[in-house]
């Protein structure tokens, strides 16, 4: 996937300007903290902080980031699947108006799986091994609706034909051991697109794939956003994932938001060091030929608080004392031609490419 | 990219090239496929398959009735009569056709044992899916029950149960029952709580499954293996167990009852004199305990669904 042309996908079907329609998940400041007791104190960890972004309906916002940056965490936050233990979530989420980090436990089980649906990492560890994968459907089908038996199997081999998989009239009967792995990716999208939700959230939907399966699992999450008009939220450290399908884009380090911006704006003028040098670290199809990859130095561990400083200042190439600056602000971006809505939280922005 | 997709048209209708539509394998059937195949479940599924043969059959198999002794049997203190034609293993030791007594054995074990197992596996899985499925103060509360269950040797229990209950068959099935409770209600707690945090566990709550659902169908289903096992096993330790209630005199209180355990007691005095007395019920009871463990034991790798395909 890495070696998709950041250019040329198809723009989306829905109005021209994405303010126009008002977001359907709005989330606003979110924070997530977990605490461990550790000896005799309390050590706190604050894996997502002030997080926000909006995901409108027929667009794809994507989180990006590298591991540990809390795009996952943030994920769980949304659907409540953090442990009950050990954490303290606050800001706010809200999914047509209704925060889903204060509405009651029962009301959120009735969202979760139809109106807001998540597709999982790995597909074979997703999958219950003991039940046929039609009935992992059909229980998700029945659960929401109210379907009857007959008519929520019909369902299921609907849902398997509609995700491409072939004579799906057999496959509804088998184990998911009995898939391929590119197939178990799909029937884990049958059943998120199960209830037809308005949300779906893919957690690193293609990591677990291989390279060829991976550009054809986005192909169909893509389709399936264009042509219902689902919103989704692609969770992803997969720049190539990012340039195919997405509209926008949010880049998480540390557990906040260093950019935020329009895909295409992302791609030709990145602004925050850290999103430029993830640019920089992936071939690209239109540029120079023998071209020398730029990996960014130092692991995400080499991290300070962002309380203290720009959390990226230590693997930084333009860090200095300027950002040794506690609490700096993700403001709008400032430079020469930036579009609406391009916000990035930096002292030293990258500059801008000139083509 | 596109061009990997059907076109949307054969979407929900099944692809007319490619093989017709032919039912997958199912979980149960690959199961019986690999057992088929295995040396050792063959043999633990033929011994096991003759005992419940010779258990349903006892009245066919068996040329007289169970521990009615015979008149003039010629059985004296110090000896029994030998093999004969119409006593092709003799007489035991209280003068009873001892072919006889061995098959009406088999047919006492495997009720007692058949029906003790599923009362403790009752018992015992649903005190092991209270723990598991709510797990907070109620898998506490449980499980201390059980931890002082487990604590008192199985076969002490069982005697102080037959003890307090009298001597009855039931008492015998409700004491063996009680010392299985534990076992069961540990494996499959245990195994549940392996499961709650799996991925396809989280995935089903992510799609907003009642908790009864996500517990039923998905953490449960693939808790049972090592119970199946279990029970199998147990199945087999159960028909020890009984002998062992009634060799220490706690079993059926009819002494008219076949039971290997009993025809142990009998041929004790006469160890030196007939040994055959003695082997012939222990051959019994270590033969059809043997066939349960095979049994359980191939079951267990047949039933895994991640094993060799």
């Amino acid at each position: 996937m890495s070696a998709v042309a950041p250019a040329g996908a198809a723009g989306p079907a829905g109005p021209a300007t994405p303010s126009a329609e008002p977001p359907l998940l709005s989330v606003q400041d979110l924070s997530v903290t977990f605490t461990a007791r550790r000896g005799s104190g309390r050590s706190e960890v604050r894996a997502v902080d002030g997080v926000s972004f909006d995901v409108r309906p027929g667009r794809v916002m994507a989180l990006v980031g590298e591991s540990g940056s809390g795009k996952s965490v943030t994920s769980l936050a949304l659907t409540g699947l953090l442990p009950a233990r050990g954490n303290r979530v606050e800001g706010r989420a809200l999914f047509a108006g209704e925060d889903l980090l204060t509405v009651p436990r029962a009301r959120l089980a009735d969202l979760r799986g139809r109106e807001l649906a998540m597709v999982f990492q790995d597909p074979m560890s997703s999958l219950n091994p003991v039940v046929p994968v039609g009935l992992q459907i059909t229980e998700v089908v029945r659960r929401h609706t109210g379907a009857g038996r007959a008519a929520a199997k019909e369902r299921a081999v609907e849902l398997l034909g509609r995700v491409g998989i072939p004579d799906p009239r057999r496959r509804v009967r088998e184990f998911p051991h009995q898939l391929s792995g590119g197939m178990r990716q799909r029937v884990m999208i049958a059943i998120a697109l199960a209830c037809d939700p308005r949300l779906v959230i893919a957690d690193e939907p293609t990591t677990a794939l291989d390279v060829t399966i991976q550009a054809q699992v986005i192909d169909l999450l893509s389709t399936l956003v264009r042509e219902q008009g689902t919103a989704m939220l692609l969770i992803t450290h997969d720049l190539g994932v990012v340039a195919g399908v997405c509209d926008d884009v949010t880049v998480m380090y540390a557990g906040r938001v260093v950019e935020q911006a329009p895909r295409r704006e992302l791609f030709a003028r990145p602004r925050h060091r850290y999103t430029a040098g993830l640019l920089a670290s992936v071939p690209r199809l239109d540029g120079p030929r023998p071209e020398r990859l730029t990996p960014i130095p130092g692991t995400p561990r080499d991290v300070v608080a962002w309380s203290e400083a720009c959390a990226f200042a230590p693997r930084c190439t333009a860090g200095d004392d300027a950002c040794r600056r506690g609490d700096l602000v993700l403001a709008p971006d400032a430079g020469a031609g930036a579009a609406p809505g391009h916000l990035v939280r930096c002292v030293h922005p990258a500059p801008v490419e000139q083509p | 990219m596109t061009a990997v997709l059907p076109p949307p048209a054969a979407a929900g209708a099944p692809s007319a090239p490619g093989p017709v539509d032919e039912p997958g394998v199912s979980l149960v059937r690959g199961a019986w496929r690999r057992l088929r195949r295995d040396p050792t479940a063959i043999v633990g599924a033929v011994l096991v398959a003759a005992f419940l043969l010779v258990a349903l059959a006892a009245p066919l198999l068996a040329g007289y009735e169970p521990g009615r002794a015979l008149p003039g049997n010629g059985v004296t203190p110090s000896s029994v009569p030998g093999p004969s034609p119409e006593h092709p293993l003799g007489l035991d030791a209280s003068g009873v056709d001892l072919l006889t007594q061995l098959v009406y054995g088999a047919r006492q074990s495997l009720v007692i044992g058949v029906v003790s197992t599923s009362l403790g596996l009752a018992a015992g899985m649903a005190l092991g899916v209270l723990a598991g499925a709510f797990g907070g103060w109620v898998d506490v509360a449980v499980m201390r029950v059980v931890d002082i269950m487990l604590s008192i040797p199985s076969l002490l229990l069982a005697v102080s149960i037959a003890a307090l209950l009298g001597q009855s068959p039931i008492s015998v099935m409700l004491a063996i029952a009680a010392a299985q409770v534990p076992i069961f209600a540990r494996l499959l707690r245990g195994s549940m709580l392996a499961q709650r945090g799996s991925d396809y566990v989280l995935a089903a709550s992510s799609l907003g499954l009642r908790h009864r659902t996500v517990v039923m169908s998905h953490v449960l289903p693939n808790s049972l293996g090592p119970v199946i096992v279990q029970a199998t096993l147990v199945l087999g330790t159960a028909i020890i167990e009984v002998a062992a209630l009634s060799y220490l005199g706690l079993g059926d209180g009819n002494p008219a009852t076949a039971e290997w355990g009993r025809l142990l007691v009998r041929a004790q005095a006469r160890l030196q004199s007939d040994p055959h007395l003695a082997l012939l019920p222990g051959a019994c009871i270590a033969v059809t305990a043997l066939g349960f463990t095979l049994l359980g034991e191939s079951l267990r790798e047949a039933l895994d669904p991640k094993g060799r395909r």
